[in-house]
């Protein structure tokens, strides 16, 4: 089992993301997805610095792919949206199933990202028809789902990719809740999410975390943290295990991952285990 | 346009006919529709009679099988496909990829909604459901601007059909993991959004405490009026504020009443009632006002309004008893 780094999930300064890319590339982490997935609005870097990048970190033995927007709303995003599935070079992760279509037209190998519901093995099947080579588990599955489903997948054609370590993508909606939060509408929103570099922590009125508000996404408040679950993962096939950036400390963590073991240190377990999401197993 | 009513039960779908829905949608008695609440939905015999009685009223009846096949257990949902074509539905709903391919090889006559669970909101996604499943008409996502259903509409290759009024989920649905977060069920997985069995009210001192699943969502005064307790509607502090708020929505219902005229403009086939967990009183009552309020626009689209005894009359059965458009209206968002 290799290790990945998913897209960074939150609005970042342009210099710190071109800084943890190069980090990145000094690494022995094999494969880089980076793009913007949450929200169109967030423009510190354009199409071209991603594709720049993509393209540094290609030279530096990384296979890389170009993560899409989860939620395509407005034509001006789909129509972006064709700009990146077309870049000509890199595969692209598929967080929704417009850029699915867009791919399959073209007949351009995809990636199913955590967003596409894919939650049984006949639908990985028609994805793989259409040019799926890798799918990442939904978060909300389990263990025991995906050795049901790698049977049912055999002889298998495509990777699988679990989402191992990170604050987890829950939901995404049309309002900007940390716009919101700060007293700003989303059309002059400042991207003041841009002052939460791992979102803006929740917690319920006895304080326990909960969630964390990135923009128009919400995530858990606590780490997904399967570190400790390696062996499994390995013994069941899957080929890459995820590790979700929240800080240059997450390129370290990929970087020596296989001599990882859980932090217990703000984590949570549940899914895989089959329990709800935020519960340590 | 098309009234589209809920039917939780035998009761709502008579109520609904009766009070001027054009059609109806209703779920099986199990885990293939993501409202599966106890005491709700339909046996394969109540089935039957709904589909006689909704056709013997001439007006349309459609089936919801809106979950996602649990790896192994396939077959259920299989079935369940299987005797909705048996049974003469008008069109099946649903958001599973392998199940609209299933119904569309094996039924190809059975017309295809796009389930909202689908969430499918542009262009690329639904012509892939167009191209490969000859979906008809899509349920649209309750996170799209009035603006974007209007573009949305001059692209679109099948008919849309949107929300108009009921609870509002805030989120784009069937990728939200907010409720198998804290309970470990979810509309996707489990069949309902916050299952009643993790609910749990108590009297603390002055206030009244909700929780979900043990995590407290809320907490509130004893005479204050609550909602359904869901996940994104609680009150919670920030670690820059220590005042408890609505982080993401306050209990609220959306209606769109007053979107009316511009909803027809967009040609927008379908206006959908939520609510298939709520009573026949709230099926009646909602259908009623809508009912008038598309006669009254039809009769005289130039000159409609909307009246305020038709808000008053929803704000009764409204969630908080308050409305909203929601993401319709930038500003919401």
């Amino acid at each position: 089992m290799k290790t990945s780094l998913g897209p960074i999930q939150y609005c970042w300064p342009k210099e710190k993301v071109v800084e943890f890319y190069e980090t990145v590339a000094q690494s022995s982490v094999p494969l880089v997805y980076l793009g913007e997935t949450v929200c169109s609005r967030r423009r510190e870097l354009k199409f071209s610095d991603y594709l720049a990048l993509a393209q540094m970190l290609k030279a530096a033995g990384k296979e890389v792919v170009l993560s899409t927007l989860t939620l395509i709303e407005a034509q001006s995003e789909f129509a972006e949206l064709k700009k990146q599935v077309e870049n000509g070079e890199f595969t692209i992760e598929a967080n929704d199933v417009g850029a699915i279509y867009l791919a399959k037209e073209q007949g351009i190998p995809f990636v199913c990202g955590p967003s596409i519901n894919s939650y049984n093995a006949a639908t990985l099947k028609k994805f793989a028809s259409w040019g799926m080579q890798r799918f990442v588990m939904p978060l909300e599955l389990s263990k025991a789902w995906l050795t049901q489903v790698l049977e049912d997948l055999a002889p298998r054609q495509v990777e699988v990719e679990v989402f191992g370590h990170g604050f987890m993508p829950l939901a995404h909606s049309a309002r900007c809740f940390t716009a919101r939060h700060k007293g700003l509408t989303k059309d002059k929103c400042q991207t003041i999410c841009i002052e939460n570099p791992e979102g803006l922590l929740v917690q319920t009125q006895e304080d326990q975390p909960l969630l964390r508000l990135n923009g128009i996404q919400t995530q858990s408040a606590n780490y997904m943290d399967l570190c400790d679950q390696q062996t499994q993962m390995q013994a069941l096939g899957v080929d890459y295990f995820r590790i979700s950036p929240s800080s240059l400390a997450s390129i370290a963590l990929a970087d020596e991952l296989p001599a990882k073991s859980a932090s217990h240190d703000r984590q949570c377990n549940g899914y895989w285990h089959q329990l709800p999401g935020l519960t340590l197993s | 346009m098309e009234l589209l009513c809920p039917a939780g039960n035998l009761a709502s779908l008579k109520v609904a006919l009766n009070a001027g829905a054009d059609a109806v949608y209703l779920g099986l008695k199990n885990d293939t529709n993501a409202r599966s609440f106890a005491g709700l939905n339909f046996t394969p015999e109540k089935l039957a009679q709904a589909v006689k009685l909704t056709q013997q009223a001439g007006k349309k009846i459609f089936l919801t099988i809106n979950t996602f096949p649990k790896p192994g257990e396939e077959q259920r949902w299989y079935q369940a496909i299987d005797l909705a074509a048996d049974t003469g539905v008008d069109a099946l709903i649903m958001a599973d990829l392998s199940l609209l391919d299933y119904a569309h090889s094996r039924y190809p006559h059975l017309p295809l909604h796009l389930s909202v669970q689908a969430s499918a909101t542009n262009l690329g996604a639904l012509s892939l459901y167009k191209q490969e499943f000859n979906i008809d008409r899509v349920v649209l996502p309750r996170v799209l601007s009035m603006k974007q259903v209007r573009d949305l509409s001059k692209v679109t290759p099948v008919d849309l059909e949107v929300f108009a009024f009921g609870s509002l989920c805030i989120m784009a649905e069937g990728r939200c993991h907010l409720s198998s977060y804290v309970t470990g069920q979810s509309p996707n997985t489990g069949g309902s959004c916050s299952p009643a069995k993790h609910v749990r009210w108590q009297d603390v001192g002055d206030s009244q405490q909700t929780r979900l699943n043990d995590v407290l969502i809320d907490q509130s005064g004893k005479d204050e009026q609550m909602g359904y307790p869901v996940v994104c509607k609680g009150r919670y502090t920030t670690s820059d504020s220590q005042e408890a708020s609505h982080l993401l929505e306050s209990p609220t219902s959306l209606n769109t009443l007053s979107l009316l005229p511009e909803l027809a403009k967009a040609r927008v086939v379908s206006l959908k009632i939520e609510g298939r967990q709520r009573s026949p009183a709230y099926v009646e009552q909602v259908t009623r006002v809508w009912r008038q309020a598309i006669d009254t626009y039809l009769s005289d689209p130039a000159a409609y309004t909307t009246q305020a005894q038709w808000d008053q009359a929803l704000a009764k059965v409204s969630e908080g008893q308050v409305t909203t458009l929601g993401a319709y209206e930038r500003t919401w968002q």
